[in-house]
């Protein structure tokens, strides 16, 4: 399932944290909530319709439980934006037991289209929370920027 | 921060006594409003330190702190190996050694009007800033491990830097005791072309007024008159202190489990100091603060070029570079006796007093030069360490500002064209890529710096010496 975060029914969100920010995803499936939360990690950066698909990235890894798993797909996601030097705007995830697997599309960062405010440093252990809240997923944590 | 829960103790220190798991107390410095304006968090969190193994006389919390992850910003605490003390990663953060540096030039005010916006322009081109910028410094496996056992001290090897820099920052430039092995290959390639680059979020490099002097015999010996032009970089371990932070975080939370330790906070991920999961953290910390080090000096160097362009005149020489995220092994007094302990200062500022023997001696008779970064556009200060405050704060003050309000109210609150504007109209010219990060970083959403150097001075942390307004900011 391919998640765009212009067309998509689920969402995300970020919510407040006094120096950092809180990103959150929402979804009908953990792969979406997942992918939710990564659309809010770029819009912490910059305006998420704005990033280009020209380029994609696969991940593939496994931790021991959800929120481990989130924490570690954040911050794969940080990791490949600052090394390759993208942007990513547009999200495949599939999830099976703790086993992510994830293409992730998007483009080199033109710091006169994107406009970056911040550069994200890594996502944290504060507010981590994967979770079904009543037949809803939610995949959240702060990130330091 | 409700301040019934403290107990005043003097003026401005404000203390909870142990309860529950504390093994110490908590002591905020603070007046009323600044305390009252602390999130609940900061004394949550300050408990939570309070609580890890091997801590020693209290957790504190300075005058600017707010709300972290694990530890809070501003946040001082110190472990005793001996007694099973940690190393926590989450107690230094994410952008390890973070710090400033505050450099003369030998001008004035009248030298740099006619030029400030070429030298502006000129720093926002030659200096790369900024989410995606890169350095013209590439790195292979070798040099990146030189220099991350080398500092400063490599830098300036180099060629980028100049040797007299090294006696003017902590650690005289080089971190001992660095394991460049400890760093991983994935920290190491996300470092491979961010040398020498500022970064963004609050980072800066501005061009700065002496505006006031408070403490003249000071002021004289750090070579600080009113109407000097000086100029202060503020600015960390770029991606690799950021990965180290992220890898250890987890390596860690992995340790304290096997060694028993209870965390009240999975984000306060701790080690005991002497286990394989604190050597290897400390190793590869200790490499962070050098790629720090080297990499303020590396900035130092890309700015005395530009200025030798534009006011070749000017004279770039060093005051100082403390850093204010990290974990260091220290000397201090506690009853009467030395002991040697792992002093984590999150958003905290070294600040040794008169006489300390690891200062240079140009600053034995005044103590240490503590500078605190205030938010853009508004008044930074130069602090110097006091005699006393080992038993306040173990040899701590402030960092900063700290922010007062969300990034994300910030952007609701204010345009960053506005921002820019309005700071133009005063005089201070600015350059950066993004205005959606000038409205996130407006003046308005952090505290009023001079509230908090006032207390750090006032609670014998730091005295004050002078402020310094900005003329030129250059940010990520």
């Amino acid at each position: 399932m391919v998640h765009r975060a212009a067309d998509y029914p689920g969402h995300w969100e970020h919510f407040s944290h006094m120096a950092d920010v809180g990103i959150r995803g929402v979804g009908a499936t953990v792969d979406e909530a997942f992918a939710q939360a990564a659309v809010a990690l770029t819009a912490a950066i910059t305006e998420p319709s704005k990033v280009r698909y020209d380029d994609s990235v696969q991940l593939d890894f496994a931790s021991t439980d959800l929120e481990t798993l989130l924490f570690e797909w954040l911050n794969a996601l940080i990791y490949e934006m600052a090394v390759r030097k993208m942007l990513f705007g547009h999200f495949q995830v599939h999830i099976d037991d703790c086993h992510l697997q994830a293409q992730v599309w998007g483009e080199r960062v033109n710091r006169f289209r994107h406009q970056p405010a911040v550069e994200v440093k890594g996502a944290t252990y504060t507010e981590l929370r994967v979770a079904n809240d009543d037949g809803v997923w939610v995949a959240q944590c702060i990130i330091d920027v | 921060m409700d301040v019934v829960d403290l107990t005043q103790s003097s003026e401005y220190t404000w203390q909870l006594a142990p309860r529950g798991r504390m093994r110490v107390p908590v002591i905020i410095y603070g007046n009323r409003d600044l305390i009252a304006d602390m999130d609940d968090k900061v004394l949550h969190q300050a408990i939570n330190v309070a609580t890890l193994p091997g801590i020693v006389t209290a957790s504190y919390a300075m005058p600017d702190a707010h709300w972290g992850y694990g530890f809070p910003i501003g946040g001082v605490a110190a472990f005793d190996a001996d007694q099973g003390g940690v190393v926590s990663a989450g107690g230094v953060g994410f952008d390890i050694s973070c710090g400033v540096r505050t450099l003369h030039t030998g001008l004035q005010v009248a030298d740099l009007e006619l030029k400030k916006f070429i030298i502006a322009d000129t720093l926002y081109e030659e200096i790369p800033v900024g989410v995606g910028s890169t350095g013209r410094i590439r790195l292979d496996d070798a040099q990146m491990d030189e220099m991350l056992t080398g500092g400063a001290k490599w830098a300036v090897e180099q060629g980028w830097g100049s040797p007299a820099d090294l006696e003017r920052s902590e650690e005289h430039g080089v971190m001992r005791d660095a394991l460049p092995d400890e760093v991983s290959a994935r920290a190491k390639k996300r470092q491979r072309n961010e040398m020498g680059t500022l970064g963004s979020g609050n980072h800066y490099l501005e061009i700065q007024e002496v505006s006031e002097i408070y403490d003249q015999h000071t002021a004289e010996v750090f070579g600080l008159h009113t109407g000097d032009i000086v100029v202060t970089i503020h600015c960390g371990s770029r991606g690799l202190g950021h990965q180290i932070g992220t890898e250890f975080l987890k390596d860690m939370a992995q340790a304290a489990h096997q060694h028993g330790i209870d965390l009240p906070d999975r984000e306060l991920a701790c080690a005991p100091i002497r286990s394989p999961a604190g050597k290897r953290y400390l190793g590869a910390m200790r490499a962070a603060i050098n790629c720090a080090l080297a990499n303020r000096e590396i900035i130092t160097h890309l700015t005395r070029q530009v200025f030798a362009k534009i006011l070749p005149q000017a004279r770039l020489e060093l005051l100082f570079d403390v850093s204010h995220n990290t974990c260091k092994l220290e000397q201090h007094e506690i009853d009467g006796e030395i002991r040697r302990l792992y002093v984590h200062r999150k958003g905290a500022t070294r600040a040794f007093g008169p006489g300390h023997p690891e200062l240079p001696d140009a600053f034995q008779e005044v103590g240490q030069p503590v500078l605190i970064g205030g938010s853009m556009g508004t008044a930074s200060h130069v602090l110097a360490g006091n005699s006393g405050n080992d038993a306040l704060s173990f040899e701590s003050a402030c960092h900063g500002a700290g922010r007062s309000m969300s990034r994300r109210r910030a952007t609701k609150t204010w345009r960053g064209r506005h921002v820019v504007d309005e700071l133009a109209a005063r005089g201070i010219v600015v350059r950066s890529p993004s205005m959606r990060g000038i409205a996130e970083e407006a003046p308005g959403a952090y505290k009023n710096v001079d509230a908090v150097v006032d207390v750090a001075d006032r609670a014998g942390l730091a005295r004050k010496v002078a402020r310094v307004t900005p003329v030129v900011c250059v940010k990520g």
